[in-house]
C-alpha cells in the first residue's frame, strides 16, 4: 500500500481522494469523531455531578471482587483482568488487518474468532461484575434500621462508614450518592453496548470472509473499517475505565 | 498527474456510476420514488416532506396566535375540530402549551433542520462537487427514511390522549422528566424523545454522507477553493451537526433514565403533589448544558445553509462575483467554530458564576464580527450590481434585511446583563424568529424559486412569488417588530393570557395586530404551496439547459437530468464559480478553460 508520492503533489484539486481515503474510511472516522463526543457528554455529565457531591465512593472500594475468590480483598483485580481482554482483542483485531492487506482469508477468519472470542469475554465479565454489584448485600444504615442492599441504578451502598456500628461483622454505611449507580451502569452499559454491537459486526465479517465476499471485491477493506470501530470502543473502555475505576 | 503514482483516480465515482447504470433499466415506482437512491430525488423527498411538516407547524402558530390576539372570543369551529382541546370554543391551557411547544419543534427540527439542510445538500452536493451521486446513495435513502420515521412518531403523538409535549421545545426537566407533572410530560414526552432519536440517527446518516461526498467525490479540477459557497456552507453544517447532535443524544438517554429508571440525573430535592421524591443528587442544570451544546450549534445549522444559498442565487442574479469569496469561507469557519464556544449564553439566568458568563459574553459578541463580514460582503456584491429581480433575488435581499434586524438585536440578548432583563420576554422571541425563523424561510425560498427549474424542469409563477415576498416581508416585521417593545416592557413569553394582567393588557390590541398578520402571513405561505405543486404539473417548461446563466455544474446536466446526473463524462473544473461580468463576458461556466489573455481574479 506504501506508494511513493512526490513532495508538492496535490491532493485537493478534485477528481480523486484526498490522501487516498475511501469514502467508507472517511465515514467511519467522522462517525467515531461524532461517537466521541456521545461519550464524552456522558463521562462529563458524570465528572460534573461527581464532583457536586460531597462524598463519592472509593473505587478500591468497590471494585474489590472476583470470581470464585469470595470475599478476598482484591481491588481492581477483575477490571484490570477486563481491560487487557479488551486490549488484547484489539491487538489480535490489528492482526486480522494485517491478513487482509495480504489477502489471506485463513489468516483473517483465525484472528477475527480470535477478535470476537475477546469481545464475548469481555462482555462476558461485564455481564458477572454487574450482577455482582445488583445482587451484592451490604450493610446501610437507611431511616434508622439497617438493611441489606446492592447497587443499582436508584440505590447506592457504598456510602461514608458510621463509626463503630457493625453488623454481622461488616462495617454500616450510609447511603451513597445515587448518582454513582446511574452514571456507572448507564455508561459502561452504553459502552458495552457498543462492544455488542462491535462483535455482531465482526461475526457478519466473519460470515463475509468465509463466504469468499471479500476475496471477490479483491479487497478486506470491511474489516478495516471494522477495526476503526474496534479500537475506538477499546480507547472509550481507557477513558471509562480511567473515570470510574481509577479517579 | 504523473504515472508513477497509483492513486485511485476517479476510482469511486466510476463505481457509483456503473452501480447506477445497472439500476437504471429496471427502476420501478417503488425504487423510482419511494425508496429511491437518487440525489435529486431524495432532495425533492426531504423538501416536500418539509412543506407539509411546515404547513401543520405553521398552522399551531395560527392557532396560538388566535389565543394571543383574541383571548375573550369563543371560536365554536374550534371545538368542532379539537374537541375537549377548545372547550366552549377556547383553546385550552393545556393544548396552548402543547402548540407552543410542537410548533418550535417542528420548525426548528423538522423544517429548518430536515426539511432545508436535506432539500438543498442533497440536491446541490453531487451537482455542484460533480458527481454521479452521494458517497453512498443507499444510506443517503435511510437518512430520509428515519426522517420519516422520526416524523410518524412526532405526528402519532399528536394524537394522544394526553396530547404531545407541551414544556417548550427545549424540554427541559424536571417538568419533562416527570410523568405526574403536567399532561404533556406523559406518553406524549416519550414519544418526543423517540422520535427526537431517530431524528439524530437521520441527520448523522445524512451528515456522514454531505461531508465524505464534498471531501471526496468532486470532479477533476473542482478543487476546495472552486467550490461553490453553497457546498462550504453545507460543509459547515453538516459538521455541525455530526458533532453537536451526539451530545443532545446523550442527553436524551440521560433523561429516558430519568423518566422510566427512577435515576436521578437532572432531579433532586422534588416535591411534586404534595409528595417528596426520592430523587437526589442530580441537577437540571445539566441537562441545560447537554441541550444548549446543540442547542446553539443547531441555530447556525439552520442559518449557515441559507447563507450559502444566498451567497450563490445573490451572485448570479447580480451577474457579479459574490465579494470576498474567502472572506465569506472564512468568516462560516469562525462561526461554526465559535458556534460551539457559546452555549451558555442561552443560561445566563441559571444563577451561572458571573465571570463564566463574562467569558461567555464575549465569545457570543465574537460572533458579530464574522456575520457582519458577511453581510458587507452581500451588501458589496449588490452594489453597482447588474440586478434581475427574480424572485429567489427578492428573498435574498429580504434574507439579508432580516438577517441584519436580527442580527443587531443578537447584540441585545448576547450581553448578560441586558440579558437578566429581556430574558424569557418577548425580545427574545422576536430576535430569533427574524434572525433564524424569518431569514431561514427567505433563504430556502430563495433556493427554492431558484433552483426549481432543476429540481422539476418547470418555472415556478413570478407573480405568485412577488406577492408571496412582499407580503411575508411586511407581515414579518409587522409580526416581529412590535414584540421587541413588549420584550422591553417585560412581557414574558410562553403565557397564556395577558389581559388579566395589569402590566401587559395594555398589549392586548397589540397583540391583536400581531395575530392578524400572522394569519396572514400564513395563508400567503398556501399561496406559496398552491405555487410549488401547481408548477410541478404545469409551470411554464424550461427550454434552455442554464436558464439563469449561472456559472455552476448543475447546469451542465440535461434540463431533466436522469440518474448520474450527467449522460457522458463528468465534466472538469477549470476555474471558481463566480466569473460573472469578467473580461466582457457576462459569464464563463467552471467548464470553460481559462484563456490564455484572461484576467485573474
Amino acid at each position: 500500500m506504501s506508494t511513493h508520492v512526490p513532495a508538492g503533489y496535490k491532493w485537493w484539486t478534485g477528481g480523486k481522494s484526498p490522501y487516498n481515503v475511501s469514502y467508507g474510511k472517511l465515514m467511519m472516522w467522522i462517525f467515531l469523531l461524532s461517537d466521541t463526543f456521545t461519550f464524552g457528554a456522558l463521562l462529563i455529565s458524570y465528572g460534573t455531578i461527581r464532583v457536586s457531591q460531597n462524598y463519592w465512593p472509593d473505587p478500591n472500594h468497590v471494585f474489590n471482587a472476583f470470581p470464585l475468590m469470595g470475599h478476598t480483598n482484591l481491588p481492581l483485580a477483575f477490571v484490570s483482568l477486563m481491560t487487557f481482554i479488551l486490549i488484547m482483542s484489539s491487538v489480535t483485531m490489528v492482526l486480522a488487518v494485517h491478513e487482509g492487506h495480504k489477502r489471506n482469508r485463513a489468516g483473517v477468519e483465525k484472528w477475527l474468532l480470535w477478535t470476537i472470542l475477546g469481545g464475548s469475554l469481555f462482555l462476558s465479565c461485564q455481564a458477572w461484575e454487574w450482577t455482582h454489584m445488583i445482587t451484592g448485600s451490604h450493610a446501610v444504615l437507611i431511616d434508622g434500621q439497617i438493611k441489606e442492599i446492592g447497587a443499582t441504578i436508584t440505590q447506592n451502598p457504598y456510602g461514608a462508614a458510621v463509626p463503630g456500628l457493625m453488623h454481622d461483622g461488616h462495617q454500616v454505611t450510609t447511603p451513597g450518592p445515587v448518582g454513582f449507580g446511574g452514571f456507572f451502569f448507564g455508561i459502561t452499559g452504553f459502552h458495552g453496548f457498543h462492544v455488542f454491537s462491535g462483535v455482531c459486526l465482526l461475526v457478519l465479517a466473519l460470515v463475509w470472509t468465509r463466504i469468499g465476499k471479500f476475496d471477490n471485491l479483491g479487497h478486506y477493506e470491511m474489516i478495516e473499517k471494522i477495526g476503526l470501530y474496534w479500537h475506538f470502543v477499546d480507547l472509550v473502555w481507557v477513558f471509562v475505565f480511567l473515570c470510574f475505576y481509577l479517579i | 498527474m504523473s504515472n508513477e503514482i497509483a492513486v485511485q483516480h476517479g476510482v469511486i465515482p466510476h463505481e457509483v456510476h456503473e452501480h447506477h447504470d445497472v439500476h437504471h433499466h429496471h427502476e420501478t415506482f417503488i425504487t423510482k420514488y419511494v425508496f429511491s437512491q437518487d440525489h435529486k430525488m431524495i432532495a425533492k423527498q426531504f423538501l416536500i416532506t418539509g412543506i407539509i411538516w411546515a404547513i401543520i407547524g405553521g398552522l399551531m402558530s395560527v392557532l396560538f396566535r388566535i389565543q394571543l390576539g383574541y383571548p375573550d372570543v369563543s371560536l365554536p369551529w374550534l371545538e368542532d375540530i379539537f374537541g375537549h382541546w377548545a372547550k366552549d370554543g377556547k383553546i385550552q391551557p393545556e393544548f396552548y402549551y402543547a402548540l407552543g411547544t410542537m410548533h418550535g419543534t417542528i420548525l426548528v427540527f423538522f423544517v429548518l433542520t430536515a426539511g432545508l439542510s436535506g432539500t438543498f445538500a442533497n440536491l446541490l452536493i453531487p451537482y455542484q462537487v460533480g458527481a454521479r451521486d452521494m458517497a453512498s446513495p443507499f444510506m443517503n435513502m435511510l437518512s430520509y427514511w428515519f426522517f420519516v420515521l422520526a416524523s410518524v412518531i412526532i405526528m402519532a403523538s399528536l394524537f394522544v390522549q394526553t396530547g404531545p409535549a407541551s414544556g417548550g421545545w427545549t424540554v427541559y426537566p424536571p417538568l419533562s422528566a416527570l410523568g405526574d407533572a403536567s399532561q404533556g410530560s406523559k406518553i406524549g414526552m416519550d414519544l418526543w424523545l423517540v422520535a427526537m432519536a431517530m431524528f439524530v440517527v437521520s441527520q448523522l446518516l445524512g451528515g456522514l454522507n454531505y461531508v465524505s461526498t464534498i471531501l471526496n467525490m468532486r470532479t477533476k479540477g473542482m478543487t476546495m477553493t472552486r467550490l461553490p459557497l453553497t457546498v462550504w456552507a453545507i460543509l459547515f453544517t453538516a459538521l455541525l451537526g455530526i458533532l453537536s447532535f451526539p451530545v443532545l443524544f446523550s442527553g436524551f438517554i440521560l433523561l429516558l433514565f430519568d423518566r422510566h429508571l427512577g435515576t436521578s440525573f437532572y432531579l433532586s430535592d422534588i416535591v411534586l403533589g404534595g409528595n417528596i421524591l426520592p430523587n437526589e443528587g442530580g441537577s437540571p442544570i445539566l441537562y441545560q448544558h447537554l441541550f444548549w451544546f446543540l442547542g446553539h450549534p443547531e441555530v447556525y445549522i439552520i442559518i449557515l445553509p441559507t447563507m450559502g444559498l444566498v451567497s450563490e442565487v445573490m451572485s448570479i442574479n447580480a451577474r457579479k462575483p459574490i465579494f470576498g469569496y474567502m472572506a465569506m469561507i472564512a468568516s462560516m469557519f469562525a462561526i461554526a467554530l465559535l458556534a460551539f464556544l457559546v452555549w451558555a449564553h442561552h443560561m445566563f439566568v441559571t444563577g451561572m458564576n458571573p465571570f463564566l458568563g463574562s467569558v461567555f459574553v464575549l465569545l457570543t459578541l465574537l460572533i458579530a464580527v464574522p456575520s457582519a463580514i458577511k453581510v458587507f460582503n452581500w451588501l458589496t456584491t449588490l452594489w453597482r450590481g447588474n440586478i434581475r429581480f427574480t424572485p429567489g433575488m427578492l428573498f435574498c435581499v429580504g434574507f439579508v434585511s432580516m438577517f441584519i434586524s436580527g442580527g443587531l438585536t443578537g447584540i441585545f440578548v448576547g450581553n448578560s446583563t441586558l440579558d437578566m432583563h429581556l430574558h424569557d420576554t418577548y425580545f427574545v422571541i422576536a430576535h430569533f424568529h427574524i434572525v433564524m425563523g424569518v431569514s431561514a424561510f427567505m433563504g430556502m425560498f430563495a433556493g427554492v424559486y431558484h433552483w426549481f427549474p432543476k429540481m422539476y424542469g418547470r418555472y415556478m409563477n413570478n407573480t405568485l412569488g412577488y406577492i408571496h415576498f412582499w407580503v411575508t416581508l411586511v407581515c414579518a416585521y409587522v409580526i416581529f417588530w412590535p414584540m421587541h417593545y413588549e420584550g422591553f416592557a417585560g412581557m414574558p413569553r410562553r403565557y397564556y393570557d395577558y389581559s388579566g394582567w395589569e402590566s401587559f393588557k395594555h398589549f392586548v390590541e397589540l397583540n391583536r395586530v400581531i395575530s392578524f398578520a400572522a394569519i396572514l402571513s400564513f395563508l400567503v405561505q398556501l399561496l406559496f404551496v398552491y405555487n410549488f405543486f401547481y408548477s410541478i404539473f404545469k409551470g411554464r417548461k424550461v427550454t434552455s439547459q442554464n436558464p439563469w446563466g449561472a456559472n455552476t455544474l448543475e447546469w451542465t446536466t440535461p434540463i431533466r437530468p436522469g440518474h448520474g446526473n450527467w449522460p457522458g463524462e463528468i465534466p472538469e473544473v477549470h476555474r471558481w464559480a463566480y466569473d460573472y461580468g469578467k473580461d466582457g463576458k457576462d459569464f464563463i461556466p467552471q467548464t470553460e478553460p481559462v484563456g490564455k489573455d484572461e484576467s485573474t481574479h
